[in-house]
């Protein structure tokens, strides 16, 4: 898989660092228990297209939101975060 | 169905072995069953088998998708172990082993486990003491666990490169009754089993939607029709999402990638299972001869079953630095399974937020020791509508209470454990 970073063009994947669902927001502080419940632990989880971050960790070190297809590991979509 | 026995393999080569009927019986969908399993890997099976066997449910279908066994039933490294630190686990893992030791009369066929003993190597004292407190945590739960010095590494396993520049070995952790069963036997011993007392297999029946009225399931919609159901149950591995996101609920779940490799075929050469401290890394040599070996996950979500070459050179380097001999060999096959990957590496064995589903998941990378004592569980939960001790602490909402079983420590991040 070769990941297209904005700053140093398509790099291999091993350059990159995973960091999990992009799709999750982060609640406000005072919204309770359930509601970082659910941020913290409960994931979509799609078999398809997804929003994940990655680091370009041994690269510029610039964090990304991509969107990847979990089956194909197709990436159509990469931006800056 | 078949009963084996010496005798009968002795006549049946009299008579070229031409007597043999299929172990198991290739079932059409009936209209309605009073349970439905999903997903005919070992953990269906097994809860099927126990449904019947245990609980007097024989009125049960088990729905797969493709055939049976060939998930990551068929796409692990055999090793079966009990060697956990914390109680819950412990205990859970090693009610499994015991029904690893009685399987075959259980289910009238050989599963071929071979209990070799499991060595897992350190390289300093910090992890020594890890280890001695693991082995401790074990032998109060009445598990065997014994401490191993370098020569008895040496005496268990030879061929292992002690003295390596980097991560010399000091000793390990070796449980005995630990060991290996070859995953397709497993798969079709159960299969052959839950057939023989009257429970429905039925392949290429793939589930696309689950039926739900009122906060309680009826039934499973699959490619061949409607399947009404008072309860049904899910052993679907990394595909428990896709499923749950059917019923309305997401869970605590990621999917991720692990691989496993198997090299050409040698003579006896590492007699145990073996695992080095110092990256992520097991092996152990089936009884074909070919060494069978793999490492951690591929580092993010996937359901590609086929693993990246990054991880593969991973694995590659950290056996070649434990057992240098090994540079010499080619690897025949590898494969990867999707991991239903959990924050905390336990898994969930319980029921679900809609009334009469219930499910055996989140097994991360440990499912396949796990296979009979799975089934055992989530039969008893589906039975009697309640988890049995054994699987009490396995619940969905364990990290809404705090409860959660993280025996890595390593934080609420699935792709780390």
């Amino acid at each position: 898989m070769r990941i297209p970073c904005p700053f140093c063009g398509p790099r291999d994947e091993v350059e990159f660092t995973w960091r999990g669902d992009a799709s999750v927001q982060r609640p406000a502080a005072e919204a309770g228990v359930e509601a970082f419940h659910d941020y913290v632990y409960l994931r979509r989880n799609p078999r398809g297209w997804t929003q994940e971050w990655w680091q370009h960790s041994a690269g510029c070190r610039a964090w990304l939101r991509v969107e990847r297809h979990t089956m194909t590991h197709e990436i159509r979509k990469v931006e800056a975060a | 169905m078949p009963q084996y026995s010496a005798f009968r393999i002795f006549a049946e080569g009299l008579r070229g072995n031409t007597g043999w009927q299929p172990a198991w019986r290739k079932a059409r969908p009936k209209p309605r069953y009073q349970v439905v399993i999903v997903g005919g890997g070992g953990h269906g099976l097994a809860t099927a088998f126990y449904l019947a066997e245990l609980h007097g449910i024989r009125d049960v279908a088990v729905v797969e998708r493709g055939l049976v066994g060939q998930g990551n039933t068929g796409r692990n490294t055999t090793i079966v172990r009990s060697n956990y630190l914390l109680p819950e686990n412990n205990r859970f893992y090693e009610h499994s082993l015991k029904l690893w030791e009685g399987l075959e009369r259980s289910l009238g066929y050989n599963v071929m486990m071979s209990q070799r003993g499991v060595l897992n190597l350190f390289h300093n004292d910090a992890q020594k003491a890890a280890y001695t407190r693991r082995g401790n945590a074990m032998r109060l739960n009445g598990i065997d666990a014994e401490l191993v010095d370098r020569e008895g590494v040496r005496a268990l396993c030879p061929i292992i490169d002690l003295d390596n520049g980097r991560y010399p070995v000091m000793g390990g952790l070796l449980q005995r009754r630990g060991g290996t069963a070859p995953h397709d036997a497993v798969a079709w011993g159960f299969a052959k089993a839950a057939s023989d007392r009257g429970i429905d297999i039925i392949e290429h029946c793939e589930v696309t939607g689950l039926l739900v009225e009122g906060g309680a399931i009826r039934g499973v919609r699959t490619t061949r029709g409607e399947i009404a159901a008072a309860k049904v149950g899910l052993a679907v591995a990394g595909h428990t999402s896709t499923l749950t996101a059917m019923a309305g609920f997401d869970v605590p779940i990621e999917t991720h990638l692990l691989q496993a490799f198997v090299s050409e075929g040698l003579k006896p050469l590492v007699d145990c299972v073996v695992t080095f401290g110092a990256g992520h890394f097991y092996i152990s040599q089936s009884d074909k001869g070919g060494l069978v070996f793999g490492g951690g996950l591929d580092g993010y979500a996937s359901y590609g079953q086929r693993g990246t070459l990054k991880e593969a050179e991973h694995v590659f380097a950290t056996g070649c630095t434990m057992i240098p001999a090994l540079k010499r060999l080619r690897a025949l096959r590898s494969w990867a399974g999707v991991m239903d990957m959990t924050p905390d590496a336990s898994p969930y064995v319980c029921r679900t937020p809609i009334s009469g589903l219930y499910m055996t998941a989140g097994w991360s990378y440990g499912g396949f020791k796990a296979t009979p004592a799975s089934g055992w569980c989530h039969a008893w939960t589906i039975a009697r509508d309640e988890p049995h001790a054994l699987n009490a602490a396995f619940t969905l909402d364990r990290f809404r209470e705090g409860r959660a079983l993280d025996e890595k420590g390593a934080g609420p991040f699935p792709w780390l454990q």
